[in-house]
């Protein structure tokens, strides 16, 4: 008797033709949620694992100990030492990917259906019987420190850091994950446990699988990879207020083009006007050559190669942010057409056929991302995470379609705010000087 | 919504069995290509022309302007406004962009299938119809001399590159960078464009792409409707360029920039490529990087610099072995904490001698070998990928005879071959060395 629950089945037909994804709701035995598309013309799965938790987890003093923690979960488990595992993972042609976020610990596999059991048995061993070896521990702390290193030499890097750290202070935010020199030299095999335990839980735990596998199956497939794992974690870190102020920084760096970071307070996921902010965001910035900014800054001007903006609603904090690069002489031109831009947006919004370009745009464009194994199981697993339930695939694009030209610019109002920008420059930009 | 659930998936299912090896090809009156390649999971189409025609077909002087004029292809045509391609695109839906090589210039948009037409029709516009002015090319070229600040300028290990790639090629065109060198960008003229264009941009010097949710037959169409009415150039010329001559002595370059974090070690290899019915050297360098350079934890360099010595934060290898003409095989190491690169090259060095001594592990080309085959089963999940690889493989002297084989052709690669392209590429003579460091001192 399979004891898989299946509670929903939802269809996305795309806009133009006959084809669906068909997305399988279901809870495994142990009680682990998990969403399912069945595509058996290729002999392989993909799986994408995500916990929150991330490197928020980090205990204090201990900067860096979850991205190590995870370069090391591939660096030997049970009863292989690195290499062993490695021959292993490599014999049975399959792939595995272990990353640390801010906010979030990603696992991606994909295996071959003939090798299925061996690869999830590998899997497993990797996620629950991880061995920190001290050598292997030195090795990858050395990969780490020449990373961080490298990090103060790059200039989008030098920008990204006081960016965050003027913007969220104490907070995991405020902070590069990877940690710094100092604290990762410090960090320790029981560190390593530690972090081991906290990050890796069933709580908070999304997941998707996708390929040549079937529902009645994942189940029981999933109880046995991640039921030996931790049933909770952690409490997660506190949300926090974006904290910089308007104005300009500029951090000197001899270098022939500035790059600027740029951003102020953004808004959450789950805001009701998020579907207004995302078509204002696209208009703006995030539309590549059909942009406001690209036009004004690239098209007409020819001042960078690119200059996008984004919205970044992370779990604890939201911003606005962007990013153009232009040559020192040229970098405060293109800071001041940004700026304009910007105040132009705010004060009188979008017209009514910039807004309906961006819908016939954005809505068109979403079901083509359903387009591979592998891309639908990272946008099921992504959808999860932020609380969005399976039906969204079919009615995202009427949120979309619903939003009006007074909401918009109501949004654009309330959103955007030229003062409150705050550009991070770092180079020689003439005619630019940090703001008191 | 159940019902109408078990209608999609019955019509699904039978096209998803069918996408396997769905590659059709033929040829326009006009000498234009066509490769249709199918996959029906998804009502998505991939609409890519490429140009048998990249920065190592530019005139002495004028590099740079195989990329340049990607960046023009944009604006006008005598149908279109500046700028109307991609918002017509986006306007559908779709994404488009384009991108320049050493040997070919490709454009594409990935849209919803039924619009497939509207692609052909911009794309054919602008195959012959482009209109662009001085304007353009003032405001342009400040576009593409950012995006050489962004790419090179801005970025030391980038300029490192540049001078040893500069250095491995003697006579030929690889040597001088797909962005162009800077001061010759600055000089690109309206007329530098055009005549590039007039000439090279041409139904019998392209190749169209069509993958995705379509049918050969509704593709060939569409094809002779919109590309094949375009009059072949009569002039195209035979594609010769300059050979390498014989290289017969090591070259070795310090680059210096205070930018430089990490120092490391590079040596580029002249190579042999994927050459038409003659694959099977190109084979065995990638088995050679693999084993030499792959994993950092199964192959030789990682093996013996990164686990035994930990002497080297980073080792590795690769090759890429689609090349019109000579290629380039690599291998890099960056030296852990407290060793020099004089330490870190004399210990690549040494595994390379012992890797052309020592017999090849047999369950290491096994492993190898598998990893070969899965890579074939997983490239089917991403239909864009397949058409990128009859792109590149197509504009650069492989015939889809040569793209269907290749895979047979990495299966049946052994020790022997293996060891033979090691000693034969592995030589000093014909390679470029660099270091990389922030500082005279650390070049010490």
């Amino acid at each position: 008797m399979v004891r898989f629950i299946l509670t929903a089945v939802f269809t996305l037909s795309a806009t133009v033709a006959t084809a669906a994804i068909d997305i399988k709701t279901i809870t495994s035995p142990g009680g682990i949620n998990a969403w399912v598309v069945e595509e058996p013309s290729i002999p392989f799965v993909a799986l994408e694992i995500r916990i929150r938790g991330g490197a928020s987890l980090d205990e204090p003093g201990k900067r860096g100990a979850t991205n190590l923690m995870t370069g090391l979960i591939e660096e030997g488990s049970g009863d292989m030492d690195a290499q062993a595992f490695q021959t292993k993972l490599e014999s049975l042609a399959a792939s595995f990917s272990y990353r640390a976020y801010d906010d979030t610990m990603s696992i991606s596999a994909q295996f071959l259906t003939e090798n299925k059991p061996e690869a999830l048995a590998l899997l497993k061993q990797s996620l629950t019987e991880p061995r920190f070896d001290q050598s292997a521990i030195d090795r990858v702390r050395a990969q780490v420190i020449s990373g961080i290193n490298s990090d103060e030499k790059n200039p989008n890097r030098i920008a990204g850091a006081f960016f965050d750290q003027a913007a969220f202070g104490d907070h995991p935010y405020g902070t590069n994950m990877d940690g710094t020199v100092e604290s990762v030299t410090a960090l320790t095999q029981e560190d390593m446990f530690t972090a081991h335990r906290n990050a890796l839980t069933r709580e908070r735990m999304f997941v998707s699988v996708v390929g040549d596998v079937t529902a009645e199956e994942v189940g029981s497939l999933l109880d046995e990879l991640l039921g030996d794992l931790p049933a909770e974690g952690p409490p997660l870190p506190d949300d926090i207020d974006f904290g910089l102020a308007g104005g300009v920084t500029v951090i000197d760096y001899e270098t022939p083009q500035s790059v600027a970071l740029f951003g102020h307070a953004g808004i959450e996921r789950d805001d009701e006007d998020f579907f207004a902010a995302f078509i204002i965001n696209q208009i703006l910035g995030a539309g590549g050559f059909e942009s406001r900014l690209m036009e004004e800054v690239r098209e007409k001007r020819g001042l960078t190669y690119g200059i996008s903006t984004f919205l970044v609603p992370k779990f604890h904090a939201e911003m606005v942010l962007g990013q153009v690069a232009s040559a020192n002489d040229t970098i405060a031109q293109a800071i001041e057409v940004t700026r304009n831009e910007w105040a132009r947006m705010a004060n009188e919004g979008v017209t009514a056929e910039e807004l309906d370009v961006a819908k016939t745009y954005l809505t068109g464009e979403y079901p083509l991302r359903f387009d591979g194994n592998g891309e639908i199981a990272d946008i099921m697993v992504g959808m999860q995470m932020i609380g969005l339930p399976p039906e969204y695939v079919v009615n995202r694009n009427d949120y979309v379609e619903a939003v009006t030209l007074e909401e918009i610019n109501r949004v654009a109002s309330e959103l955007l705010d030229p003062d409150a920008l705050h550009f991070v420059v770092v180079g020689q930009p003439e005619g630019l000087v940090t703001s008191d | 919504m159940t019902r109408l659930l078990v209608a999609a998936l019955t019509f699904f299912l039978p096209f998803a069995a069918q996408a396997e090896e769905a590659v059709t090809t033929f040829t326009l009156d006009n000498g234009m290509d066509v490769v249709v390649i199918e996959d029906h999971r998804a009502p998505v189409v991939t609409h890519m022309v490429w140009y048998k025609t990249g920065s190592a077909d530019e005139p002495v002087g004028a590099s740079g302007v195989a990329h340049f004029l990607e960046h023009l292809l944009f604006k006008a045509t005598d149908n279109m406004e500046s700028g109307e391609f991609s918002a017509t695109v986006a306007a559908n839906g779709g994404s488009d962009n384009a991108f320049t090589s050493f040997d070919y210039t490709a454009y594409f948009q990935r849209i919803a299938a039924d619009r497939l037409e509207l692609m052909m029709q911009m794309e054919s516009d602008r195959m012959i119809n482009l209109r662009i002015t001085e304007e353009d090319v003032e405001t342009e070229r400040q576009v593409v001399l950012e995006e050489r600040n962004q790419r090179t300028e801005n970025n030391a290990g980038a300029l490192a590159r540049e001078q040893f790639v500069a250095a491995l090629y003697q006579n030929h065109r690889y040597g001088v960078p797909i962005i162009g060198w800077k001061h010759e960008m600055e000089q690109l003229s309206l007329q530098d464009a055009l005549d590039f264009y007039d000439l090279y941009y041409s139904p019998n010097n392209a190749i169209l792409i069509v993958a995705g949710d379509v049918y050969p037959d509704e593709v060939r169409a569409l094809a002779e409707q919109y590309y094949g009415v375009i009059p072949a150039e009569p002039n195209l010329p035979e594609r010769i360029r300059p050979e390498e001559p014989p290289q017969r002595a090591e070259r070795r370059i310090t680059f210096v920039d205070p930018r430089v974090s990490q120092p490391y070690v590079t040596r580029s290899y002249l190579a042999p490529e994927r050459d038409s019915g003659a694959q099977k050297e190109a084979a065995a360098l990638v088995y050679l990087a693999e084993l030499l350079g792959g994993s950092p934890f199964t192959s030789a360099l990682g093996k013996a610099l990164q686990f035994e010595t930990q002497t080297a934060v980073y080792a590795g290898a690769g090759y890429r072995g689609s090349s019109l003409d000579d290629t380039s095989f690599g291998i890099s190491a960056a030296p852990s904490e407290g060793v020099s690169l004089s330490e870190i090259e004399a210990a690549v060095d040494a595994v390379i001698a012992d890797f052309k001594e020592t017999p090849i592990d047999p369950a290491q080309m096994e492993s190898i070998r598998a990893q070969l085959r899965a890579s074939e089963i997983y490239a089917k999940d991403d239909v864009a990928g397949i058409a990128r690889r009859y792109g590149t493989a197509l504009t650069q002297g492989l015939t889809v005879a040569d793209v269907q084989a290749w895979p047979q052709i990495l299966q049946e690669v052994t020790a022997e071959d293996v060891k033979a392209v090691a000693v034969k590429v592995l030589n000093k003579d014909q390679a470029v060395t660099g270091w990389v460091v922030s500082s005279e001192e650390e070049a010490q």
